[in-house]
């Protein structure tokens, strides 16, 4: 057996406490013939550190397309020749978008919107929609709105949001071969002001963007040192038209083993399987998945492209006796 | 009533007797049509949770 499954066994599954940065490598450098095992403990460390529970929930584009930022990966950049056009959803739509998402038995219904960070059109938007919400429909209601002012921050508290999405997307080595419009510090900010107002913090990142096996160690490593209380682990989906549209997607052997690797680093941090897992995973690797680290996901559509149908997940999880976390024990 | 013409792949925009769109037609399986399938115009399009809406401002509504 490898050394590091026996002092990750040791030290995340009997304490509780991650792996850094080198462990972390240690993990991903693992031969396939190591994967079965590997992912045994990464599920034996979230059920001891997180329990059975499944975190579900849908996610929605407030406002698509248009983006004045670069993300080499995304399709609502506005400075790419992608098919995706500007659109704003109104409210009577984000409203029947969170009853469905509610009726899937999701607790979380997060808010998305490509921009640099919110205007005051948006933020009128959002006020008006999560009052919308929170009236009609039982669900937490998250955002992410991009980079944010203290005074966004509070006004985002203050409406009731309880949960800020804001990803570093790739770890800080690689940040500026993926984006040149800003900087990780500037997304890190953000998050700290996230933080400090009580608000939960959500991030996490994409995987296949180009960078090494050693800067996803990194990035694994600079997750756990922010301890987020939820990371959302999206594989590239590339998209036409953007800069990393003709990159190939992650190996499915190469992402169940960064899931294990992430959760033995966050062993006690939701871990959600976000976009890309249908293309790279496909059914089978999403079963395996679940049974190796990973202890939430979004259901059904995600911004720009289709998921896997709601009831295909929540058909997966009865099938694994995994319950969905209720939301009475997210209040 | 005839169905009207489809004459473009939804998801790339070219014409459909040229080229060879079966790499479009898998991608579509997870994405929605981001074309008119009778006029090429860029759709405006709206994915929610559980399906989604394509807009042409000439040919209307699409729905999943």
């Amino acid at each position: 057996m490898p050394e590091i499954i026996d002092r990750a066994r040791a030290q995340v599954l009997a304490d509780g406490a991650g792996l850094d940065e080198a462990g972390v490598l240690e993990v991903l450098r693992l031969p396939d013939d190591d994967l079965p095992e590997l992912l045994q403990l990464a599920h034996d460390v979230r059920m001891r550190w997180c329990g059975p529970e499944v975190e579900v929930e849908g996610i929605v584009s407030l406002k698509t397309g248009g983006c004045p930022e670069d993300c080499h990966f995304c399709s609502q950049s506005g400075l790419f020749t992608s098919p995706v056009r500007a659109v704003w959803l109104d409210i009577p739509a984000l409203v029947e978008a969170a009853r469905q998402t509610a009726a899937t038995g999701a607790t979380e219904f997060c808010i998305v919107a490509a921009v640099r960070g919110p205007d005051q059109r948006l933020m009128d938007q959002m006020r008006e929609g999560v009052k919308a919400i929170r009236e009609a429909v039982d669900i937490q209601v998250a955002a992410s709105l991009g980079m944010l002012t203290q005074a966004q921050v509070d006004e985002l508290v203050e409406m009731g949001v309880h949960r800020y999405n804001h990803n570093l997307e790739t770890c800080r080595s690689f940040f500026p071969n993926v984006v040149s419009t800003h900087s990780w510090e500037e997304r890190f900010s953000t998050l700290e002001m996230v933080r400090a107002s009580g608000m939960e913090v959500c991030c996490g990142g994409i995987l296949g963007l180009g960078e090494t096996i050693e800067q996803r160690a990194e990035f694994a490593g600079q997750l756990a040192q922010l301890d987020p209380h939820e990371v959302p682990l999206n594989f590239l989906n590339p998209r036409p038209g953007t800069p990393l549209g003709d990159r190939a997607v992650v190996d499915g052997k190469d992402a169940l083993r960064a899931i294990a690797a992430f959760r033995l680093a966050l062993p006690k941090t939701i871990l959600r399987y976000a976009g890309g897992r249908e293309i790279t995973l496909g059914d089978l690797g999403t079963r395996d998945g679940l049974l190796g680290g990973i202890n939430a996901v979004i259901v059904g559509n995600y911004l720009t492209t289709l998921g896997r149908p709601a009831t295909a997940d929540l058909d997966l999880l009865a099938e694994l006796k995994m319950p969905v976390k209720a939301l009475s024990a997210t209040l | 009533m005839t169905a009207p013409a489809v004459t473009f792949c939804d998801r790339c925009g070219d014409s459909l007797t040229q080229g060879d769109h079966a790499s479009c037609t898998a991608a579509r399986r997870l994405e929605p049509p981001r074309y008119c399938p009778q006029c090429r115009r860029r759709m405006k399009v709206q994915v929610v949770p559980t399906g989604w809406t394509a807009t042409c401002v000439e040919h209307g509504d699409t729905h999943s």
